[in-house]
């Protein structure tokens, strides 16, 4: 069986800066890939050449056999679908929750309009919210509330591959592990391919079978999850996974770095 | 069922107040909007108000002062002041809404596309505005109406020309910021179409500015209209119109100095209103 | 320890003006060098309350009871580190003139102590030869520079506000390391605020748990981790994932 996605020698430039360098993926059916990278390193614009708002200089991509083109057909764009960082600004501000969701279940067909206040009352509740939130607007909800929002509206048009950049940065903790969850088991309902993209390697843990690295529009490594986080491959990953800041288990010799009187 | 995350964020105030009660508390668009009311009540029910025709001459009872017959007195042709006054609002206010209809529209639309797709699109419009922009507008206005004669149709005419230009660039800046956010990549993540999503998604959203300065534009028009008037080229007599009433009181400057000087300030009353809403407006959508 | 504090704390409440309570009751002491960490999530007031020991609140805020009583000057390192810098002035002379004026030497002085300063920082040396400007910088670094500009002041307590939420992970653990080693080395007290319970717990032998305005848990911090008292508490743990033990790291 092909993969869900085929990212062949994509490379973005802007002037003199390399943004994407060649890069050469693949992502299973049903998997989830966590991308991880730091500041600088493609990662975002990758997804978003993914999700067909920057088209590459170089390279193709295929979803499973179908080359995506510059100018991808309605049934592509409706197989890839985004849920990007910023909660304040991933939500219409002067549209209605009905509005949003209406507007991705008329446009790719998915029920006829009879049944579009049905379905979005459905895909609200799947995503843990009341069916009042209809009348509302973007701005009468929090930014946890927000994300659910933008995810009922990807999932809404049935994709195959859904990428989540950074869904949960800009989150407090307190919902971060909510969203996750409902990451986690959308996934498995709807039997998606997730591309999750995160800087926090607790998180990419938590959600991925396959961890990716991206170093300055390179991809450093793929390596299954367990594999990446106790025997990476790279000294990158390595460098990455020791700088994450872990829970003092017991007091190390000489006190906590005070100094003592 | 529950809802996750529903801590509204310790700063913010009043969450959702209602729209009557946003507007309430901003004191800038009451008193506008009051002013303002004040002038389309009278300037709708003045032919049930006032006994008296604009343009009836009644040469036995000229430049009388304000009576109870004659609330602001008469003018040099025993005209009803009050009357006179009253209907050329209706013909300013009409111009002025009218002159900016095409413009506005235009305007907007022009501006949307060249932030929204930005490259060659951005480039000529652009192109086009600053050639505009170097268009004197009472120069043009003058000329057209040597052209086709004074009246409105040089007014509008002109304002076609060059008035959809403050439009186009405060709302091309507006679509380029809006385009780099993400509700407006999620629109293109979903596959619609540039054009839809400008009409849809990006016009609500630029309108609320467009409005605020469409309100300071119109004082501007208002004042070229009520200029014109005065100066001849404009609005032509028997109809009523603020500018030709200054000009015509002012022989009479010395005597009936009320003649000018109530014309003059229904426009500055009807300039502070304008702005006024159109502060108020600004600083209702600012609050959202 | 420490004999008599250097920073207490009684009863601050803060409100806006319209009387809404972002911060209530909030009670907490400080010694000379010690470390105190504030965690919360947004909406918890542990940055107004940082801000309120600097007397630096946002305008619509204000103390409306309690004390805050210091006998040492306090600095402060805040979240953005390029916001936190002059875009248009070079480092090193922004640093000079910090010095200039809260240390009162004389202009070159000043310049050879920001040197100093910059150095004991891990700033580059090219520094010395050739000035930058901020936008030249990497985030790190304009970190550091924020950082050398709160120590220019010789504070008593470095007051942190998130200092390594906006930078990456390995350029985070790098400022961690320099603060701990400054604080070795220069014996400053701190209150780090921060909502990530790994790096306050590590960083800080005292630890205040804040929601919502008020303090829900405080005391030693090896003691909150192993055992909390508050459920909010727990919960804070619990969102620390996990990371399974690399192998072969120390």
């Amino acid at each position: 069986m092909e993969p869900a996605l085929q990212i062949q020698n994509v490379s973005v430039r802007y002037g003199d800066f390399t943004a994407l360098d060649h890069i050469e993926l693949k992502l299973q059916h049903h998997t989830t890939l966590g991308l991880v990278g730091e500041s600088g390193s493609g990662k975002s614009t990758l997804a978003r050449v993914i999700a067909g708002l920057i088209t590459p200089d170089e390279g193709q991509m295929l979803l499973g056999n179908q080359t995506l083109k510059k100018k991808r057909s309605r049934e592509q764009y409706k197989n890839i679908q985004m849920i990007f960082q910023n909660p304040d600004a991933s939500l219409n501000p002067k549209h209605s929750i009905r509005q949003i969701l209406a507007e991705a279940l008329l446009f790719h067909r998915i029920v006829d309009r009879s049944q579009v206040e049905k379905r979005s009352r459905e895909l609200l509740a799947r995503v843990q919210l009341e069916s009042k939130a209809l009348d509302k607007y973007p701005h009468e909800f929090s930014g946890g509330q927000r994300q659910r929002i933008a995810i009922a509206r990807a999932i809404s048009v049935e994709p195959s591959l859904l990428i989540a950049d950074e869904p949960t940065s800009a989150l407090d903790v307190s919902v971060q592990l909510s969203v996750l969850e409902l990451f986690n088991s959308l996934k498995r309902e709807l039997n998606l391919t997730l591309l999750f993209i995160s800087h926090d390697l607790g998180v990419i843990h938590a959600i991925s079978d396959t961890v990716a690295v991206m170093r300055q529009g390179q991809l450093v490594e793929v390596s299954p999850k367990e594999q990446f986080f106790t025997r990476p491959e790279s000294s990158y990953s390595r460098k990455l996974l020791s700088a994450v800041p872990k829970m003092p288990k017991s007091i190390s010799s000489g006190g906590l770095y005070e100094p003592t009187l | 069922m529950k809802m996750i995350g529903t801590e509204p964020r310790l700063y913010e105030e009043h969450l959702n107040p209602t729209l009557m009660n946003r507007i309430l508390k901003i004191p800038s668009l009451l008193v506008g909007g009051a002013m303002f009311a004040v002038l389309i009540i009278l300037a709708v029910s003045i032919p049930f108000i006032s006994p008296y025709d604009p343009s009836e001459q009644n040469l036995s009872a000229f430049l009388q002062p304000p009576s109870a017959e004659h609330w602001l007195g008469t003018d040099q042709l025993g005209r009803d002041l009050f009357t006179r006054l009253i209907y050329a609002a209706r013909t300013d206010l009409s111009i002025m809404v009218l002159a900016e209809i095409v413009p506005f529209c235009m305007g907007i639309l022009l501006g949307m596309l060249a932030g929204y797709y930005g490259k060659w699109v951005d480039k000529i419009i652009s192109l086009i505005t600053d050639t505009f922009i170097a268009f004197p507008f009472y120069l043009i206005v003058i000329i057209v109406a040597f052209a086709s004669g004074a009246g409105e149709r040089g007014i509008y005419i002109t304002f076609m020309l060059v008035g959809w230009i403050v439009f186009a660039r405060v709302v091309r800046g507006l679509s380029a910021s809006y385009r780099k956010q993400e509700w407006v990549a999620s629109a293109q993540t979903l596959g619609l179409p540039g054009i839809r999503i400008i009409l849809r998604h990006l016009l609500p959203n630029v309108l609320p500015q467009a409005v605020v300065v469409l309100m300071t534009d119109m004082v501007g028009l208002l004042v070229a209209i009520v200029t014109l008037g005065y100066l001849g080229i404009g609005i032509a007599p028997p109809t009523p119109d603020w500018g030709t009433m200054i000009s015509d009181g002012q022989s009479f400057i010395t005597t009936a100095w009320w003649l000018s000087a109530v014309p003059g300030f229904a426009v500055v009353y009807t300039g502070i209103a304008l702005s006024l809403v159109g502060d108020g407006l600004a600083d209702l959508w600012r609050k959202k | 320890m420490s004999t008599s504090p250097i920073l207490e704390v009684e009863a601050l409440s803060l409100s806006t003006k319209s009387n809404q309570k972002l911060v209530q009751d909030v009670h907490f002491s400080l010694g000379r060098g010690e470390s105190l960490g504030l965690v919360g999530e947004s909406g918890s007031g542990k940055s107004l309350t940082l801000r309120s020991i600097l007397g630096l609140l946002p305008s619509g805020v204000e103390q409306t009871g309690g004390s805050i009583r210091s006998d040492v000057s306090s600095a402060m390192v805040f979240q953005d580190p390029r916001g936190a810098l002059d875009p248009l002035c070079t480092v090193v002379k922004q640093l000079a003139e910090v010095v200039y004026y809260r240390q009162k030497l004389s202009r070159k002085a000043s310049r050879v102590a920001a040197l100093e300063l910059l150095e004991l920082l891990g700033l580059p040396d090219s520094l010395k030869r050739e000035d930058r400007y901020p936008s030249q910088l990497s985030g790190g670094q304009c970190q550091r520079v924020v950082i050398a500009l709160a120590l220019a002041c010789k504070p008593g307590i470095l007051l942190c506000d998130e200092p390594t939420t906006a930078l990456d992970v390995t350029v985070q653990q790098q400022i961690i390391e320099t603060i701990t080693r400054l604080q070795r080395e220069l014996g400053f007290a701190m209150v780090f605020v921060t909502h990530n319970l790994a790096i306050a717990a590590t960083l800080c032998s005292k630890l205040c748990v804040m929601k919502q305005g008020r303090i829900v848990e405080h005391g030693d911090s090896l003691a909150i981790l192993q055992n909390p008292q508050n459920p909010y508490t727990q919960m804070l743990i619990n969102s620390v994932l996990p990371l399974p033990e690399l192998e072969g790291s120390e």
